[in-house]
């Protein structure tokens, strides 16, 4: 047993923890997530060259990580400077090419990890809740290809990809696993009409409209689909559970410096117990929230039952005690944690909402109760 | 003993629902029901309306132009008004500086200020929170020295609420550091147009412009404006709270934010069922419901008792934590229920004028902004730990 970080996973976290301290303050992440893009294009730049995007995938692509610990040694960094540009988009629509793509397809992702094509992934649709299996948009057999017809919506940072990854069905009702099919659409083709729209946490998210668009046959990623959104999934709750633990640690730093210097009826707030035991609460569930990202992205490259139950466990787990310091950490701080120049609600906010993506809380204890009964 | 209300309040309620019908206009009814942002004229006009009617005060004494209502027709009042999309009587004028006035104000101060409050005239901010001085209030800061027939005012009063619309602010000031802090606390009535009087917006997390932060400097307030005696403002801004026991529970905003989450749970599908019938999300609804049901009696009892004067004094804390607790496990859950579609959000789109159609369910935007800002339902009004010390306190611990 070890639990401590292989030396290029160290550097990698240090380079990271550097390159958030050194560029990305609040004000700075203010400022890109309120540009038209909602993110820098000149930070994206950086990531690149820093080899950011290339520790989310394998070597076999051009990436020199891509395991469970590699995402979680990343994106806890990136949580911890509410970092708003792409990648969690990047790594599960990267993941969908590196998982079903053909050798000419994989091609692409060079280009992603060296922040020259920026890709999404355009699933979740009006009525699909969080079921992974729920698409009603159809792909359509016609004589050069597919033509694909839809509604996908609340599509991270799926207003600013050069390239989509949309999945639609060739057959089957609109929840079967069986019958899905993923497609690289060109955003710009014909048909294709996209509404960008903020985040209540500061993202950027896509509403797009697919209005009989052609694709040729070559386009298509893989086959049977399902399988593989699943584990493309699987890493995007890694990578974002890992940014949840990030945000945490930074939220209940705030706080615990708080409590030590806010005073009111001549103590240090910190000294009122009720407020000792509701801080070291929020201590003793992190630590949950960090074991269980651990099971996690150690079972990220076992088998699916193994690796999906340990997602699910993770997911359900971070949903909750996420909720609890987003709540917790702005009521200690009283009205200064209600305030928008402050940076504690903004993570608090970025805390809350990750229960709204790759499924919330009861999502995936329903998931952990089925997987344990199989 | 009986659950209901009795024949006269069954007809007061019929009364206040066919009122509510006829005057709330639609368009200001919509937009509190569509969670849009009201503006001043609209919380001005609503005020108008209820004041022609005799309802604008609803618990002054009918001599002050007040409707006289007993706890039982004022809780009727409420849960209608809610139900029908009615805005929220702003309070700092009605409910806090009134019944102060007339406790321990002048005749002539109640003369002139009341009058001006129900038509209108003056729009009353609070000012007690400093920065230094929230939950220990009685440390505040802002000090009020007598020079002639003026005091001169200096200092820092926050989180004012709609203190960018306000003509007045009534202010708890510093005339005396002798004794224990709170024996040196006056209330002061202050005209918001004095010279040295600086209003600095607070942007809250979810973007909004509701609070400020109030700067004196050197301002110059005529010792009329002295409410009761000097050094006595702490008794008289403590009265004011144990003497407002209505409403604290919010009990009509709790019962239109379940109905919304209803509604909202009907349209949302999971697997291509409503969301209502999905078994977690269902329980997590009836928990609800089955607090919200009983606080409702806690609440009438807790009524019942303050109009015979068996209320206990940590009924109202009781109240507050309970009823802010069920108002923010609405506003969680409603959230909880739009899945993905809670992550858009349109700060434009919470203006009534806002023509570009919705990105997701219409009703989605508002909701988890509107989360967020409810969390501050447990910090202000005395945070919810404060009420607790609170209850246990007057229980002997
Ligand atoms: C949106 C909003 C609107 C407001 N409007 C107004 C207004 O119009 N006018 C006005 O005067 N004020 C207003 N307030 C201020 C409000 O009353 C204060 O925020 C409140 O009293 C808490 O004070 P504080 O923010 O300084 O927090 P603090 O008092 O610093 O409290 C910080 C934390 O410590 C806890 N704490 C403090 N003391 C104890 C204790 N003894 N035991 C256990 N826990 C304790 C608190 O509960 C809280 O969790 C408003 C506040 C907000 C957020």
């Amino acid at each position: 047993m070890d639990f401590s970080l292989t030396d290029d996973r160290r550097m990698l976290a240090d380079m990271a923890t550097r390159f958030v301290r050194e560029k990305y303050d609040i004000e700075s992440r203010h400022k890109f997530a309120a540009s038209d893009e909602g993110f820098s294009r000149e930070i994206w730049g950086e990531f690149a060259e820093l080899g950011l995007i290339g520790a989310l995938f394998g070597e076999d692509v051009g990436g020199f990580g891509g395991t469970g610990f590699d995402l979680a040694v990343v994106f806890e960094e990136l949580g911890k400077g509410l970092v708003v540009e792409p990648m969690l988009a990047n790594l599960v629509a990267g993941k969908l090419v590196e998982l079903a793509g053909s050798a000419e397809q994989k091609m692409l992702l060079e280009k992603v990890i060296g922040g020259e094509t920026l890709l999404a992934f355009a699933h979740s649709e009006p009525e699909s809740h969080y079921d992974l299996a729920h698409v009603a948009t159809g792909a359509e057999k016609t004589e050069k290809g597919w033509r694909l017809t839809g509604h996908k919506s609340a599509v991270l940072n799926g207003d600013s990809a050069d390239l989509l990854v949309v999945s639609a069905r060739v057959s089957g009702d609109v929840a079967d696993e069986e019958g899905i099919a993923l497609f690289l659409v060109n955003p710009h083709a014909k048909g294709v009409a996209i509404r960008g729209c903020p985040t209540v946490d500061g993202g950027r998210v896509g509403d797009i409209a697919l209005n009989g668009v052609e694709v040729s046959t070559h386009v298509r990623l893989g086959e049977e689909a399902f399988a593989t959104i699943e584990q493309a999934f699987a890493a995007g709750i890694v990578a974002v559970s890992a940014e949840a633990l990030g945000a945490m640690q930074v939220a209940t730093e705030m706080t615990l410096e708080y409590l030590k210097t806010r005073k009111q009826f001549g103590v240090i707030i910190g000294r009122f117990q009720v407020l000792q035991h509701r801080y070291a609460e929020m201590l003793i569930e992190i630590e949950q929230a960090r074991s269980s990202l651990i099971n996690a992205a150690g079972h990220l490259e076992s088998g699916r039952e193994l690796r999906e139950w340990n997602v699910s466990a993770l997911k359900n787990l971070v949903g909750r005690v996420g909720h609890l310091v987003a709540e917790e950490t702005i009521q200690m701080h009283g009205g200064i944690g209600m305030t928008w120049e402050y940076a504690l609600p903004h993570y608090a906010k970025r805390l809350t909402m990750i229960d709204h993506q790759f499924g919330d809380e009861d999502h995936h204890i329903e998931r952990v109760i089925a997987l344990s009964a199989g | 003993m009986d659950l209901n209300y009795n024949d006269e309040e069954l007809a007061f309620r019929d009364e206040v629902r066919a009122f509510l019908k006829d005057k709330l206009p639609a368009r200001i009814a919509d937009k509190v029901k569509k969670q849009q942002r009201l503006t001043k004229e609209d919380m001005v006009e609503w005020h108008a309306i209820l004041n022609d009617r005799g309802w604008l005060a609803s618990a002054w004494p009918k001599e002050y132009g007040g409707a006289a209502w007993d706890a039982v027709q004022r809780n009727i009042f409420e849960e209608e008004a809610c139900r029908a999309g009615a805005p929220r009587v702003v309070p700092f004028g009605i409910g806090m500086l009134a019944p102060v006035l007339m406790a321990f104000g002048s005749s002539e101060q109640c003369d002139h200020y009341l009058p001006r409050i129900l038509d209108g005239t003056d729009w009353w901010c609070q000012g007690y929170s400093e920065p230094g001085a929230g939950s220990d209030l009685a440390s505040l800061k802002t000090t009020a020295v007598r020079e002639g027939d003026h005091y001169i005012v200096n200092g820092q009063k926050t989180w004012t609420t709609l203190g960018q619309h306000a003509d007045w602010i009534f202010c708890l000031v510093r005339t005396s550091n002798e004794g224990k802090p709170q024996q040196g606390i006056s209330f002061l009535l202050i005209d918001m147009a004095t010279p040295g009087i600086e209003v600095r917006p607070i942007i809250l997390l979810d973007g909004e412009h509701e609070v400020n932060e109030i700067f004196f400097d050197d301002v110059k307030v005529p010792v009329e404006n002295l409410v009761g005696e000097e050094n006595k403002g702490w008794t008289y801004a403590k009265y004011l709270l144990t003497h407002e026991r209505t409403g604290t529970a919010g009990i009509g905003f709790s019962t239109e934010g379940l109905a919304q989450l209803k509604r909202i749970a009907k349209a949302q599908k999971k697997r291509g069922r409503p969301l209502a019938e999905d078994p977690l999300f269902a329980a997590r609804m009836a928990k609800i419901e089955i607090d919200l049901a009983a606080l409702r009696t806690t609440n009438l009892r807790v009524l019942q008792d303050a109009m015979s004067g068996a209320a206990s004094p940590a009924d109202s804390s009781m109240m507050k934590v309970k009823g802010t607790v069920i108002r923010q496990a609405i506003n969680d859950l409603a959230r909880r229920a739009l899945g993905p579609h809670a992550l858009p959000f349109v700060s434009e789109a919470l203006d009534a004028g806002y023509n570009e159609p919705p990105i997701g369910p219409d009703y989605a935007n508002p909701v988890a902004a509107d989360y967020f800002n409810n969390r501050k339902l447990s910090i202000f009004a005395g945070s919810n730990e404060i009420q607790k010390n609170i209850i246990s306190k007057l229980n002997g611990l």
